[in-house]
């Protein structure tokens, strides 16, 4: 797969940064000056990325990503793209944010504040299928409309609400020192996503996901209920958003009206990395939480050895191209029947 | 601009007196596949050549060589005498191989003239000279009598047989010396065809060679000059048309005998199982009545564009019905969707196995059981082992060549396609099986297989209806024939009564002949 490539020669420019690193400290040259800083580098750059404590910070800073690419995955698959869910985390954050300032429980701010990502997607799904709409243009109006929606639920402020809440336990990254625990985020993004690759692969719904996004006529042809299973998708895509903005909410303690714009490309990168296509049909829950690893583990192997920040956005624009390249190269070196 | 140019001295000679085309042991490899064994073919020059197989036999792989598309591990090509080794598809066009491919590959939103020049736009320092183009283009169309079709007219407004004739003066531009025409005829009605046909011997008449390969057998009969068949990556046989008949050409190439081709099984008809009444879709049909009895098998003809399909499809709630009603064992599908048919145990196979049959990208397991999951599932959850041995049982049942249930639909041939469209109708146990041009572009074996899969139907109680623009088999394998022109359902008659010129008679609505109208 092509993000495994991406991540080995990640770890090797980490690595042969270290041996450079080393050289200029000890004032070295050339090739023999390569070895010997090779040999008398701690590779502390290296070793720190692969620490287990900056393993499980990656981990938890991964969880709003992985979350939203379940959603995205679903939909992706099924022939369809969600550019509203920026926005739609925004709004749901600051939903929760209110929620939890005015002291609902944790449940009640859970269940409301999922429940209003399931809706939001309702109305995508309900638009794309029932007026048969593109879900590019569906979805990019939602991304303003929900986006307004946030900006007024929250008076065009942050909404604060009171640490000792419930809720905020989810994103807490405490005992960092131990392998286990996580935090329960992470072991939340894990549940759903083994929800989902179960969902995808061994139910019935599952086939006719990527049934249709694998040719929609024949989905029609064999019965399947196109407009509602369309609907269906992208209403279980929202509830994952909604979960998405719960843990936008909670790792900051905060509702933000203007945060999270433009994570949808994030998410979609991480699906396309994953090796799914944009033109539907296939896609895999495991790839696309891989392709949400890797992009984090690129942000954080960056700023760890301190490189500015637009050569993070470089090399994470050059990974999208290359783990997607690569996948397509190896699809044309298969030997096709004819 | 004139092709005969260097064969001045060859005009008195007849039609395969001079090659123009040689090709010689060739050979040709995909990875373990052996897709070409030695295989020779001689064209001569204004000779129309038909190239015979089933699917898989090599037939396109060589004209890919011919026209540039891939390579060949071995053999000689000779054009006009001399050694032609064609290494990519602009080399070969510019040698005059042009190829007309079996999907038309016109772009819709240009207008004809820009598609017949398109690539070969006349220009000067990189102007587009407007005026010349539409000279050339006219003259193009001009020369296949087919001024009719405006150099203005959009290509995807044309009908289907008009952007035929738009791609061939296409392929005239460049003044070709062979022309490979890959199925043309396949979307096309008999009238059409038959256009098609006085523009190919007009090509004849320009001296151009043309290499024709089709399913349509009795086609090669009447158009082409001299034959060969492929079988299996060999050359089996070649020769003059005039020499040979249809049964020993098939032979050839299935290897079988053509009284094979369409077994009968002995079978009554039962009670009445399913039927139309009024049925009229949005423009066509308009008010077709029709019924079907357990164990029949129906068959459909008419032109493209009489409402067949159409019908099939508002029947079938794929298309909006205006109105009318459907009775499946005589309870009426209210609003019929295709999920309501499919619960009633009617099916479809569509005509248009890529774009809507089949998911091509998907598993054949997957597209075999889509309809019906229920066997091997359990509160929604599938499982897999045993889908995978629903979908081998099947694979046996209809000889399809796969590798096994999880191999990409895509990646098997028509035939094998076409059985797997049909499978997952039996697997859904569908009592009445409506069959959309169930044979179209498929291999002769594939199509033997396929016949003989629907006669057993018919023989266990099972209703069929069969549309095809191919009239020996709708004479072959139904009981009855309808007959639609123009939207409407013409005459139904049981088999013994028509031929295939009643009715092809019936079918451009000739007079004197719906004396009993469309009720039976």
């Amino acid at each position: 797969m092509g993000f495994a490539v991406v991540g080995l020669l990640f770890v090797v420019l980490l690595g042969w940064k270290d041996v450079v690193d080393q050289m200029e400290k000890e004032d070295l040259k050339g090739w023999d000056g390569w070895r010997r800083a090779w040999g008398s580098s701690g590779f502390e750059g290296l070793k720190a990325f692969l620490s287990v404590t900056n393993i499980k910070t990656v981990l938890s800073q991964t969880v709003i990503v992985a979350i939203g690419s379940l959603g995205m995955t679903l939909i992706i698959v099924s022939g369809g793209i969600d550019l509203s869910v920026g926005s739609v985390v925004a709004l749901t954050s600051v939903l929760g944010a209110t929620l939890a300032a005015q002291e609902w429980g944790s449940f009640g701010v859970i269940a409301a504040t999922v429940l209003a990502g399931g809706m939001i997607g309702a109305i995508n799904g309900g638009l794309i299928a029932g007026l048969r709409m593109m879900p590019f243009i569906v979805t990019l109006g939602m991304m303003g409309v929900a986006r307004g929606l946030a900006k007024w639920l929250a008076k065009n402020q942050t909404v604060n609400y009171p640490e000792s809440a419930g809720v905020n336990h989810l994103m807490k990254l405490e005992d960092l020192d131990h392998f286990l625990p996580l935090p329960s985020g992470v072991w939340l993004a894990g549940g759903l996503a083994v929800l989902l690759a179960i969902l995808m692969n061994r139910t019935v719904f599952g086939r006719h996901v990527f049934a249709i996004g694998s040719n929609e006529a024949t989905a029609r042809l064999c019965g399947i209920r196109v407009p509602w299973t369309k609907a269906f998708i992208y209403a279980l895509g929202g509830v994952f958003f909604g979960f998405a903005g719960l843990m936008q909410m909670t790792r900051l303690t905060q509702g933000d009206p203007s945060g999270a714009v433009g994570l949808e490309l994030d998410m979609i990168a991480a699906v396309v990395i994953g090796g799914a296509s944009l033109s539907g049909g296939t896609g895999s829950v495991a790839g696309s939480m891989m392709g949400a690893l890797i992009i984090q583990l690129l942000r954080n192997g960056s700023s760890l050895m301190a490189w500015p920040n637009y050569t993070q956005e470089i090399i994470i624009g050059v990974v999208i191209i290359l783990a997607v390249g690569l996948d397509r190269w190896r699809q044309s070196q298969e030997p096709r029947s004819g | 601009m004139d092709p005969s140019s260097h064969e001045v001295n060859s005009v008195s000679v007849p039609a395969g007196g001079v090659l123009r085309l040689r090709m010689a042991g060739v050979h040709k490899s995909f990875g373990a596949t052996r897709a070409l064994r030695g295989v020779h073919l001689e064209v001569g020059t204004g000779e129309i050549h038909a190239l015979i197989g089933e699917n898989g036999a090599g037939k396109s792989t060589l004209m890919k060589i011919l026209s540039g598309a891939c390579l060949a591990d071995e053999g000689i090509v000779e054009l006009d005498g001399k050694p032609f080794v064609p290494s990519s598809p602009l080399h070969a066009r510019a040698e005059g191989i042009a190829m007309i491919y079996q999907e038309l590959t016109l772009a819709p939103h240009l207008s004809v003239e820009e598609n017949i020049l398109l690539g070969a736009e006349p220009s000067r320092w990189g102007w587009l000279r407007q005026g010349r183009r539409r000279e050339m283009a006219h003259a193009a169309l001009q020369e296949l009598h087919h001024e009719n079709i405006s150099c203005e007219a959009l290509a995807g407004e044309l009908t289907i047989a008009e952007q035929q004739v738009v791609e061939i003066a296409r392929a005239l531009i460049g003044s070709p010396r062979v022309l490979i025409m890959d199925e043309p005829t396949s979307s096309l009605t008999q009238v059409d065809t038959e256009n098609l046909f006085r523009v190919i011997r007009k090509l004849k008449q320009r001296r151009v060679s043309v290499v024709y390969i089709s399913h349509f057998l009795e086609e090669c009969l009447a158009l082409c000059d001299r034959f060969s068949v492929l079988r299996d990556g060999e050359s089996i046989s070649s020769g003059a048309m005039g020499e040979t008949d249809l049964s020993r050409i098939i032979r050839d190439m299935a290897g079988r005998e053509i009284s094979e081709i369409y077994p009968r099984t002995p079978r009554t008809a039962g009670d009445v199982v399913y039927e139309w009444r009024g049925l009229a879709g949005v423009r066509k049909p308009s008010g077709v009545d029709l019924s079907l009895r357990a164990g029949e098998v129906l068959g459909v003809a008419g032109l493209v564009g009489a409402g067949r399909t159409e019908s099939l499809r508002a029947a079938f709630g794929l298309d909006r019905a205006r109105a009318g009603e459907i009775r499946v064992f005589g309870t009426r599908v209210e609003s019929p969707t295709p999920k309501r048919n499919l619960d009633a145990g009617v099916g479809l196979v569509s005509e248009n196995r890529k774009e809507e049959g089949l998911m091509l990208a998907r598993d054949l397991a997957d597209n075999l059981a889509m309809t019906r999951f229920g066997p091997f599932s359990k509160w929604g959850f599938i499982s897999r082992r045993r889908q995978r041995e629903c979908a081998w049982s099947w694979m046996e049942k209809l000889s399809v060549k796969a590798a096994g249930p999880d191999q990409t639909i895509g990646e098997l041939s028509g035939g094998n396609q076409q059985k797997v469209a049909l499978a997952r109708l039996l697997h859904h146990e569908a009592r009445v099986l409506l069959l959309d041009e169930p044979t179209r572009g498929i291999d002769v074996g594939s199509k033997a297989q396929i016949y003989s899969v629907i006669s057993e139907l018919a023989a266990a109680g099972k209703a069929v209806i069969v549309v095809s623009s191919y009239l020996p088999e709708l004479l072959g394998v139904c009981d009855r024939v309808a007959v639609m022109c123009r939207g409407a359902l013409k005459e139904i008659r049981p088999v013994e009564e028509w031929d295939e010129h009643s009715i092809m008679t019936a079918m451009v609505g000739a007079e004197g002949v719906a004396g009993e109208g469309g009720r039976v």
